[in-house]
Parts: structure tokens; C-alpha cells; sequence
């Protein structure tokens, strides 16, 4: 089961014509999916379109209904795969993914699928995680499009927008026999946000109908000759009927405005910051009116020369707006405006940063310079200008204030989480083995690079972990430790990081870590979940895949809370005299996951008046010294600081705030790194039986009987 | 002429917070306050793994639902806040409030910023060997200056005290602000429609209501050092008093908490012992007659913690004491009717044992091959104690009693001999260079904590120990034995500190070495 349960989204999946969608930008293209009649989606979680793929998982009596098979793919090659199924057949489908990481991983299949060419609509939805906030490498979708010729779409980030560019899509696919990719940024995905709904729509053409009638084309097969045919069908026939398509069905919109002379070219997604920009600089109205006309681009492969030319002709100028890097578009306009002779200047990278995020504050700079270049008179003086230096002087000052005293706060693991001992552990391992080389992999893991751990030396990508190590094979000497979790390791890891180093006969360790779910992207279930899943074949132990493959040297710790067993497991690895890769699987439930099932529970026994005990950790503040040396081999985050109660003692003491969930970690720590007496754990019996009453009443008899006799001795010292 | 005149504008919001924390509801919230309240509202965010308890923004619009019906026209709302554009700043946390001065989003012309003042220390500032923590009054008082108006209080310790969450005291605040035109009924209907934790999500709304309506909340009052209602034992009195005429100043009040400390881990002969062991740095003091007696300070605050080293029987001591079982009860929030044990995590070593042995039969064990190998056996993992149950309790009591033979035992004997050479080097050191020496007292701190921890702090100490005679006569010896000390802190295996000391070794000036 995912982080979130769905249940009340999927209702709004069965809305009817007429009706108001609410909800998230991610969850108006589910619903647009069923209105445009798709057939199957297949999809691999990440953000941000987890929930597109967590909706579906959880749609299931609607899917049924329609008759659609949803895929909850192993990868992206296997999502994208899936669109297989729209080559010979008039069957709809879409495939979503993470963008670029997933398209990466995806890009086999889509440049096959492209080379194809498809008969039934087939859809691409990429989440863009590009800047703040996202968790990969900065990239663009857009040469994926380009070289595999898939059209791009990046609609005007509204719901409406977004719900007509899915049913577009479709259509485009379908007139032109191409795969389209839409590209949704992370903002765009998790906006809030209405529109009207249709009903949905069921296919007249089923999956069974295909079954039953097979239908073949040899010219549709990526193999020579046709693969050339197909190269030359993409220029010659389907580059010419997607610009038809795009040019009649009006997908890209111009906004006119009164200052003609000048003009600005945007990608779809750039539209509201680009009017809030101009707005603030008293160019536009907040209902979108302009005063510089606008070129929308909510397709921006391919471009439609006609229509740039149309727009930018009789213009001094135009500018660009296109986030990322390398500015395709920049270029192409170049090249098309050059064609055609068209003598008006292209601004873009030239007045905006070639790379970065383009947020408010970077396109209302850029705009400022293209007007002040070609129509300063435009500008009109905003604020009183003393005014405006008294405030900005005042927010320098505050900068200035806090400068160095704010403190990054990259994400880190969970607190009570599960993979914390395994990198505790092995910060022990080093102080006494020294540092090793460390192969990191994709999942909430990675984040053992940052401190408090500081371990790790690369990541390759999702399932690589173990890969990325390979070249580290060599004989005797110091190992190398790579890692991936449970989700990396069925997306990819299991042939190219175990089966790869068994073949290879790597001597190197691989420590694979098993919590139960892809917990990165919202906790998915993978095939090792422990969970009951009716839909799904879970329960599929690692260990077996793993021996399955030919490793013989595996170890399972089925508690990685066991710091002291996981040290030595990780020592003997590193040690150990037999050849061949060594293999650790560490297994510990998501705590967050875990919180999330296990709560309601407790909540409902505690109300029941059955018996609960509850653990959780504390330090003692007097005997605390304040060397912090426990958050550094654990940064949870219930461990935390507090003033000294000591009036001699200048540090601060470790604390333990209530939102600790008893893990663990804390007493196993202060034991295997023998680090100080100040933790206890504290067990609070709710409901307490009979017998727990009366050992209490003794205990208490007794202790407390003691404890007055010291108490009188302090006093009188 | 200019477009934007004309045009109503939306309101803009910012909930700045970390992952996990409920920014998310904050921002449903205000979204189903506004649509019941005659607004159309967007609000997003970029959670991924942001939500992994990193920092992160979620971004809402409101615009007055009659405007667009007037215009016609639907509004396009921004995706983002744009610096020096944003109305209201809602943050979950001190440094939360600041990163959003830092980055612009709060004006002076434009920004109410309504903030808790609670810290969440990040990962870098409870890492340090020492004190790590940003200033929280420089984040507070840029807040103060960036801001329009600043609404700020602890709204953790109001969410703890309601049984709630931040967010609904956030949500309180907002409406106490009266920031929005919604009235206050308003936002308790969208906590109702919300369904989840309804009645204390409103205990906590009132209490964040209320502190934000009358203007700014008083800040926090710094705990006092020293708790003046605690009254000495009766056995020292008159040694508190006596003292207390004697010293003065910051100096005064180190030395009588000292005297409290030594008397409670030894008896009162041990705190006159420490007296006498000040009363050189007293006379230093004296002669200099204007000084500011930092010297007496720093010596007197290091001496009682190094008297005072935590030894087993200390810590045995310290855990079974009613107030301890009371601070845990506290602590834990145990309610009626339920009962708690505790647990110990112990790791005596062979060395913590022969430390606590009287010192002839401490030295044997440890030079004796196999009584060690068998103690090391025995010891190789840790113990878990109950203390709550008859046995652990009695186990620590009996622990507790072994005070008794502390002066006669290993440890006591190495530490005193340790304690007189370095109180010797501060004193020597003095009579040449006053700052100096205020530094060289101040070093005994590198030494603290348990096991490892203190053996590293030890070795640390050594090694500056052993560089103040090369630093002696040099005219920046303080401000380089400060440096010095900061780079022992700076890391555990004391990379930095080596760092420090070639680089000391390179900047030498020429004179010091002839």
C-alpha cells in the first residue's frame, strides 16, 4: 500500500459530464485518461507523479469498469514497453514515469515505439524534476523528444490546460501514428486546481479484441529494411501531419497586445510566472491581458515554422523563455526565422540564465532587461523610488544579519528509520577497519552521503549500486561496499548489480536494503513487500532471488536495529576469505510505513482498554557531557539539543523529544560504540493488568523506601 | 498606461516548513477556508523528497471570487512566490522564518510574517563537539527588520500544551492576525470539514488565535543559569556563605555552584579541598586588583568539572535518585493510571572497572594478562539495567555505595595527579600572560564524556598541553590556543586540529624559535 490511501480521490475519478473536478494537477490527468478512453496505463512511481501510479493502484473497481488494465511496472523500460500494445492496434494507452531519470531508463523501448510509430494514441506523462526541490540530476526531457521524434507537449500549468493537452495528445498520436510525450514540472503536477469534467469513456475497441485477432505488420518491427523505411515515414509523413494537426487544432495560443513591436515566445509551463513577472512589472493584468504579445508554446517539439514566423515578422525583437539547458528552442527559432528571412533579433539565454530553474525572481530580471532593451518606455516607475531603496535596504540588512547562521536542511532519514543502524554500523566498521570505497544507489538511503554519516563515494542510478562498483575488482586488498534498496533492486539491480558481480566474480560487498517498499517514492509495494496484496504477487523474499543468481555468501539480518549484528556482518564481509560477491540483506520495516499502519491499531487497542506498552528513549541531562557523539553515529531526528540544566556546563545536552517511536537505534549505539550511560528506555504500560499493578506496588515499596533514605542523606550531606 | 493599476490583485501566501510537519494541511486548510469563503484558490508545493524532513515551501493564492466574475475572466495565479511579492509568510519554525528573509520572500513593505520562535536544530548544528547552535536572536531580529509586521511565539510548546499539531496553531495565528477577510468561525468550519483531529486541531487554533491578536508576543526569557529556590544542604551552609562573601561576580557564582557539585558527588571536605585548590588563582586575582577575574571563572568552572569526572559510581548514583524517576515521569508524560520502567544501556569496559577498583588491585587487573582477558570477556557486551525493577535498583544502590572508596580507587588517583599539572601550567602561564592563561584553563574542557569520547577529548588535551611551552612569550598565544581549541571541536579524529597545528608550525615567527 502507498504512504497516502487514495480512496477518496478515486472517487472523483467517476465524475460525470458537467461536473467540477478539485484536486491536484497529477490527479486531473488520471481523470483525463478516462475521459480520453485509454485502454491500459502502465507506470513506475517517483515524484512527482507517484500518485498518478498510486491512484490507479487503488482505482481498481473503476478500471474494471472501463475495462483497463493498469500496470504497476517493474521500471520504466517495462512502462514504456507497455505501449507496445498501440503499434498494431487502435488501442489508447499511456505510460508515465519520473523525467529525465525515468526516461533514461525508459529510452530503449521509446525509441523503438517511435521508430514503429503507433496506430492507437499513445501517451508519454513525464514528471519534469527539475529544480527546487528535486532529487536528480538537472536535465531535459526535451532531447528525448527530439532525437526519438515523440512530440512534446508543455501545456499552460492550469487544470483545464493540462485536461485538454492529455485529450490533445491522443489525437496528435493518432493523426500523425507518433508516441507524444507530456511534460509536467513538479509545481505543475501538485497544483490545486479545478476544472469541468467529462464522462469517462470506454473503448470500443478492447485488449481482448486484440488477443483475439492478432494483427501484424513487419513493417511496423524495428529491423532493417523497415527501420530505414520508418526513419524516412517520420520526416515524410508524420512530421507534416502532426504540424497539420497542431496548426488546426490551434495547441500553441498567441495572446495579442498593444506593444507589437516586441514580443515574447515562452514554453507552456512558463506561462503563469511569466504573467505574474509581468504584472508586477505593470505589464500585464492578473486575468493574463498583456501588453507584450505572446507566443505560447504548449507544444514545443515540433515548432510550427508557419507560425512563429507569422508572429515574430515585423517584431524588433522576441524573447525566449525556455528553462533548462541546452536552449533547443533558442535555436531552432534561430534557424527558422533565418529560413525565412526574418530580420527580428532573438533574444533568450542572452537575458536569462543558461542554467537553473526559472522561478519569479529570474524571469521578472530577465523581462526587465529585454523591455528596458527594446521598449524601456514601457516601464513605468513602480514604487517611489525612496520608498523602495528604505526597503531594500532593510531586507539587505536582515540578509546580512543571518548571513551564515541559516543553516542548510537537505532531507534526511526518518525518525525511528530503519536504515539509519546500517550506516551507524558502518561508521563503526571504518574506525576500525578505516574508510572504504562506497557505491551508493537511488532511495532515501543516498542520504547517507550528507551528514551526520558522510558516507559514500558516487551514485549511478537506480539498481547500479553494486554496478557502479564493478570496476573495483581487484584481487586481495580492500573491498569495495556498494549499496541498493529493495525498489532499486527489482527496478534494475538484480541483473545489473548481483548478476553482474556473480558473473564478473567481484569480490566486493553489497549490502541491499530491505524495508518493505520503494519507500522513496511513497511507499509502493515491491515484489519482497510483506504485505498482502490482492492485485499484486508480493512476499518474493531477496534472499532467494539473490542466491538464485549464484551468490553463495549472503547474510540476512532480519533487525537492522541490531547495530552490534550488523557491524559484524559487515566486518566478516569485508574480511571473509571466500571468493565471490558478498551479499547483505538488511531488513527492518519503513518506520514511516510502518507508524502509518501500526498507529490506528493502537490507537484502537489503547480505546478497547487492552493492554499497550509503548517504548521510547530519553537522556539523562546530568550525566549528559554535551559531545554529541550519539547524534553523529544516528541523527534522528526525535535526537536533539537542549540547554544544560548544568550551570557549569556550556554545551547542550542531547534530548529525546516525544515524537520518538522506541526504535532502538539509541540503546544499540551506546552500546556497540560504547558511548555514554546517559540513555534509557522508557516503557509506559497503558492499561496495566492485574499482575503489572502488583509488581508495581512491590517495586515501588521498595525502591521508594530507598530512594527517601537518599533523599534524607542529600539534605542533610 | 500601466496595466496592473486597474486590476485587484491575489493575496499571496507562503507556509515555509519542514517535511513532515504539516505545511501541507496548513495549505488545504487555507485553500478550503478561501472556496467556502467566496475565493478561488490554488496552492502547490514540490514535497518529493523534500518531504523527508527537509525544508520546503508550499505556495497559496487567493483572489476574491467577485472580482473575477466582474472581470469575466479567470485570474492566472502563480505557481511560486516571487521575492518581494508575497503578503503573509507562515513559518513552522525560527530558522524556517529566516531562510525565507534570506530568500527574499519577506519586505518590509509588503510581508506580515507570522512565525514560531521554537528551534528544530539542523543537522550541522547537533553534530558539533560543542555548541553548534545558530544565534536564534540574529534570526529573530532579521525576521524583525525584513518584515511588515512579525507575529512570533513558540507555537511548538502551544501545540504541545493542546495535544495538537503546529499547524493548527499555525492556522490560529493567521486568523489572529486578521490578515485575511475571513472571520474567525470561518476557519474553524475549514478544521471541521478537514475530519481528522477535529477537537484538538481547535483547542490548538484558539491558543494560536489568542497569543497573535493583541500584537507581538513577549519573547522567551533566557533561563536563569542558577536556580535560586534551590537551597543547599544543611552540611554547607555555611561554606555557601563563606564563600559567597569571598568571590564575586561571575567568578562567585562558579564557585558556588562548585561547591554544591563537589559536595553532591563527594562530601564537603571534597568542596573545601576544591576551594583550596582556587585559592593561588585568587591571589592572582587579587593582585591584579581591576581584573576582570576571568581567570578565577574559567580555572574554577573547569576544576569542579574535572574533580567531578563521570565515574561509574556516579552515574549509578545520579540514575536511581527520586528526582530522576520524577524528571523521566515528567518527560515520558506519563498519564494516570500507567506505569513506566526504565531501562539502562551500560558498557562498563575493563578499564571503567579498574578504574573504579581501589588503585593497587585497578593496576593489577590491568597488568595482569589473564584477569583481564577474563574481565574483557565478561565485558564485551553491553548491559541493560532495570532500573525500575527490585534487582536493577539494588544493583545501582550497591554501585552507588562504592562513593566510599572513590578517593582510594585508580582513576581518583590519575585524575588528581593530572588535575595539579595542568593547574600548575594555567598558574605559570598566568604570571606571564593573563589571556593566556584564561585559555589554557579553558582547554581542560576538551576532556568530557565516556569511553572513547573521553579518551579522544584526552588525547586533544595532550597535544595542546604540550604545545603551550612553544607558545609561551608569543605575543598572539591566546588567540592562537583559542584557534586551536575551536579546531580540537571542529572534528572527532582531529584532523582539523592537526591541520592547525602545521599550519601553527608554518606561521611561526622566526624570533620565537631563537
Amino acid at each position: 500500500m502507498a504512504e497516502r490511501s487514495f480512496k477518496s480521490e478515486v472517487a472523483k475519478l467517476r465524475l460525470g459530464a458537467g461536473q467540477e473536478f478539485r484536486g491536484e494537477g497529477i490527479l486531473a490527468v488520471t481523470k483525463a485518461l478516462l475521459q480520453s478512453g485509454v485502454s491500459y496505463v502502465s507506470g513506475y512511481q517517483g515524484a512527482p507523479i507517484s500518485h498518478l501510479v498510486d491512484v490507479l493502484a487503488d482505482a481498481d473497481d473503476v478500471l474494471r469498469e472501463l475495462g483497463i488494465r493498469f500496470e504497476a511496472s517493474a521500471n520504466e523500460a517495462a512502462a514504456a514497453a507497455a505501449l507496445a500494445a498501440s503499434i498494431n492496434y487502435p488501442l489508447r494507452g499511456a505510460a508515465t514515469f519520473k523525467s529525465t531519470v525515468g526516461t533514461n531508463v525508459a529510452s530503449d523501448a521509446l525509441a523503438n515505439l517511435a521508430s514503429s510509430g503507433v496506430t492507437g494514441g499513445a501517451l508519454i506523462i513525464v514528471g519534469e524534476d527539475y529544480g527546487e526541490g528535486s532529487s536528480i540530476m538537472q536535465e531535459r526531457s526535451h532531447a528525448f523528444a527530439m532525437k526519438s521524434q515523440i512530440w512534446l507537449l508543455d501545456p499552460r500549468p492550469n487544470l483545464p490546460s493540462i485536461v485538454r493537452a492529455v485529450e490533445a495528445g491522443f489525437e496528435l498520436s493518432e493523426a500523425s501514428n507518433t508516441p507524444v510525450m507530456l511534460e509536467l514540472r513538479i509545481r505543475a503536477c501538485h497544483v490545486y486546481g479545478s476544472f469541468v469534467t467529462r464522462d469517462n469513456a470506454r473503448a470500443a475497441f478492447t485488449l481482448r479484441d486484440a488477443l483475439e485477432n492478432p494483427a501484424r505488420d513487419a513493417n511496423r518491427i524495428v529491423l532493417p529494411p523497415a527501420s530505414y523505411l520508418q526513419e524516412r515515414e517520420k520526416v515524410e509523413k508524420r512530421w507534416p501531419a502532426a504540424v497539420r494537426f497542431i496548426e488546426q487544432h490551434k495547441l500553441n495560443e498567441v495572446f495579442k497586445g498593444d506593444a507589437d513591436d516586441i514580443g515574447i515566445v515562452m514554453q507552456g509551463g512558463m506561462y503563469n510566472t511569466v504573467l505574474r513577472s509581468l504584472e508586477i512589472l505593470g505589464l500585464a493584468d492578473v486575468f493574463g491581458a498583456s501588453r507584450v504579445p505572446l507566443y505560447v508554446l504548449n507544444v514545443t517539439y515540433p515548432l510550427i515554422d508557419t507560425e512563429l514566423v507569422g508572429f515574430c515578422a515585423g517584431k524588433k525583437a522576441v524573447l525566449i523563455i525556455e528553462e533548462g539547458q541546452p536552449e533547443f528552442i533558442e535555436q531552432a527559432v534561430n534557424t527558422i526565422l533565418r529560413r525565412a528571412d526574418v530580420a527580428t533579433r532573438v533574444e533568450g539565454k542572452s537575458m536569462l540564465p543558461m542554467a537553473g530553474e526559472y522561478t519569479g525572481a529570474v524571469i521578472k530580471e530577465g523581462l526587465r532587461k529585454f523591455i528596458t532593451a527594446y521598449r524601456p518606455d514601457l516601464l513605468a516607475e513602480g514604487r517611489a523610488g525612496a520608498a523602495l531603496r528604505a526597503a531594500d535596504d532593510r531586507v539587505a540588512k536582515a540578509k546580512h544579519s543571518v548571513a551564515g547562521q541559516v543553516h542548510g536542511r537537505p532531507p534526511s532519514f526518518c525518525t525511528g528509520c530503519p536504515e539509519r543502524p546500517i550506516f551507524a554500523a558502518m561508521k563503526l566498521v571504518e574506525r576500525e577497519l578505516g574508510p572504504h570505497h562506497v557505491s551508493c544507489d537511488i532511495g532515501c538511503h543516498l542520504f547517507s552521503i550528507l551528514p551526520p554519516f558522510n558516507l559514500g563515494n558516487s551514485t549511478m542510478g537506480y539498481g547500479l549500486g553494486g554496478a557502479g562498483a564493478s570496476a573495483f575488482n581487484t584481487a586481495g586488498g580492500r573491498r569495495a561496499i556498494a549499496l541498493v534498496g529493495d525498489g532499486g533492486f527489482w527496478h534494475n539491480g538484480l541483473a545489473s548489480s548481483v548478476g553482474n558481480a556473480v558473473f564478473n566474480k567481484s569480490d566486493n560487498v553489497l549490502i541491499v536494503v530491505d524495508n518493505g517498499y520503494a519507500a522513496a517514492t511513497g511507499g509502493q509495494d515491491v515484489p519482497s513487500s510483506a504485505a498482502d496484496n490482492a492485485l499484486r504477487a508480493t512476499k518474493n523474499p531477496i534472499e532467494k532471488a539473490v542466491r538464485g543468481v549464484g551468490v553463495d555468501w549472503v547474510r540476512t539480518i532480519t533487525r537492522t536495529y541490531d547495530v552490534g549484528r550488523m557491524r559484524d556482518a559487515l566486518k566478516e564481509a569485508l574480511t571473509t576469505a571466500v571468493k565471490g560477491p558478498k551479499v547483505i540483506i538488511a531488513q527492518s520495516e519503513c518506520m514511516l510505513n510502518k507508524e502509518r499502519r501500526v498507529r490506528p491499531l493502537m490507537r484502537k487497542r489503547l480505546q478497547g482498554g487492552e493492554r499497550v506498552v509503548r517504548e521510547r528513549f530519553g537522556v539523562d541531562p546530568d550525566t549528559c557531557t554535551g559531545d554529541h557523539s550519539c547524534i553523529r553515529l544516528s541523527g534522528c531526528p526525535s535526537l536533539t539539543l537542549a540547554p544544560n540544566p548544568d550551570p557549569l556546563r556550556r554545551e547542550p545536552v542531547t534530548k529525546v523529544i516525544n515524537s520518538c517511536v522506541g526504535c532502538g537505534l539509541c540503546g544499540e549505539v551506546a552500546h556497540a560504540a560504547v558511548l555514554c550511560p546517559s540513555f534509557y528506555r522508557a516503557s509506559i504500560i497503558a492499561n496495566p493488568t492485574a499482575w503489572d499493578r502488583l509488581k508495581h506496588k512491590v517495586r515501588s515499596a521498595v525502591i521508594g523506601a530507598l530512594q527517601r533514605r537518599i533523599d534524607a542523606h542529600l539534605a542533610a550531606a | 498606461m500601466n496595466a496592473r493599476a486597474q486590476s485587484p490583485r491575489p493575496i499571496t501566501i507562503a507556509v515555509v516548513a519542514l517535511g513532515g510537519e504539516g505545511g501541507g494541511v496548513l495549505a488545504d486548510w487555507i485553500v478550503d477556508l478561501a472556496q467556502h469563503g467566496g475565493y478561488l484558490a490554488q496552492a502547490t508545493s514540490v514535497p518529493g523528497v523534500a518531504q523527508r524532513t527537509g525544508a520546503t515551501v508550499y505556495y497559496v493564492e487567493l483572489f476574491a471570487k467577485a472580482a473575477a466574475d466582474a472581470a469575466g475572466r479567470e485570474p492566472v495565479l502563480a505557481l511560486m512566490p516571487v521575492p518581494g511579492d508575497v503578503d503573509i509568510v507562515l513559518a513552522s519554525e525560527l530558522m524556517e522564518a529566516a531562510r525565507a528573509v534570506e530568500r527574499g520572500f519577506v519586505t518590509p513593505d509588503k510581508t506580515l510574517l507570522i512565525a514560531s520562535t521554537h528551534r528544530v536544530f539542523a543537522m550541522t548544528e547537533k553534530i558539533a563537539l560543542a555548541d553548534g547552535r545558530a544565534d536564534a536572536a540574529a534570526l529573530l531580529a532579521a525576521c524583525r527588520e525584513a518584515a511588515r509586521e512579525l507575529r512570533a511565539f513558540d507555537m511548538a510548546a502551544l501545540a504541545e500544551a493542546t495535544g495538537s499539531v503546529l499547524s493548527a496553531v499555525l492556522f490560529g495565528a493567521l486568523a489572529g492576525s486578521s490578515a485575511l477577510p475571513f472571520p474567525r468561525p470561518a476557519f474553524e468550519a475549514a478544521i471541521r470539514r478537514g475530519q481528522v483531529g477535529v477537537e484538538r486541531s481547535l483547542a490548538a487554533f484558539a491558543a494560536g488565535f489568542e497569543t497573535a491578536r493583541p500584537g507581538e508576543a513577549p519573547l522567551p526569557v533566557p533561563t536563569l543559569m542558577d536556580d535560586p529556590a534551590r537551597a543547599a544542604p544543611a552540611a554547607i551552609r555555611d561554606l555557601m556563605e563563606s564563600t559567597a562573601r569571598e568571590f564575586s561576580g561571575e567568578a562567585g557564582a562558579v564557585v558556588l555552584a562548585g561547591i554544591e557539585r563537589l559536595t553532591d558527588y563527594q562530601d564537603p571536605a571534597y568542596a573545601r579541598e576544591f576551594l583550596a585548590r582556587l585559592a593561588p588563582f585568587k591571589e592572582i586575582e587579587r593582585e591584579r586588583r581591576a581584573g576582570s577575574g576571568a581567570l578565577l571563572a574559567e580555572t574554577a568552572r573547569q576544576l569542579a568539572l574535572a574533580m567531578t569526572y563521570e565515574d561509574t559510581v556516579r552515574v549509578a548514583e545520579l540514575k536511581i535518585r527520586s528526582s530522576r524517576f520524577a524528571r523521566v515521569r515528567e518527560e515520558i508524560r506519563l498519564e494516570d493510571g500507567q506505569i513506566f520502567e526504565i531501562a539502562e544501556f551500560f558498557h562498563p569496559r575493563t578499564q571503567e572497572i579498574a578504574d573504579t577498583l581501589p588503585a593497587p588491585l585497578g593496576n593489577w587487573l590491568m597488568r595482569t594478562p589473564w584477569a583481564r582477558r577474563l574481565v574483557d570477556r565478561a565485558t564485551r557486551k553491553g548491559k541493560v539495567v532495570k532500573t525500575t525493577s527490585v534487582g536493577g535498583f539494588l544493583l545501582l544502590y550497591a554501585l552507588a555505595k562504592l562513593k566510599r572508596l572513590r578517593r582510594r580507587s585508580l582513576r581518583f588517583n590519575a585524575e588528581q595527579t593530572g588535575l595539579a599539572k595542568w593547574l600548575d601550567l594555567v598558574a605559570a602561564t598566568a604570571r606571564v600572560d593573563y589571556p593566556f592563561a584564561v585559555q589554557v584553563a579553558r582547554m581542560r574542557g576538551l576532556v568530557k564524556g565516556y569511553g572513547d569520547t573521553h579518551a579522544r577529548g584526552q588525547a586533544k588535551f595532550g597535544t595542546l598541553a604540550a604545545l603551550i611551552p612553544r607558545l609561551r612569550g608569543r605575543s598572539d598565544a591566546a588567540a592562537k590556543l583559542d584557534a586551536l581549541i575551536k579546531a580540537a571541536l571542529a572534528d572527532e579524529d582531529g584532523q582539523a586540529l592537526d591541520n592547525a597545528i602545521a599550519e601553527l608550525g608554518a606561521a611561526e615567527p622566526a624570533s620565537a624559535s631563537g
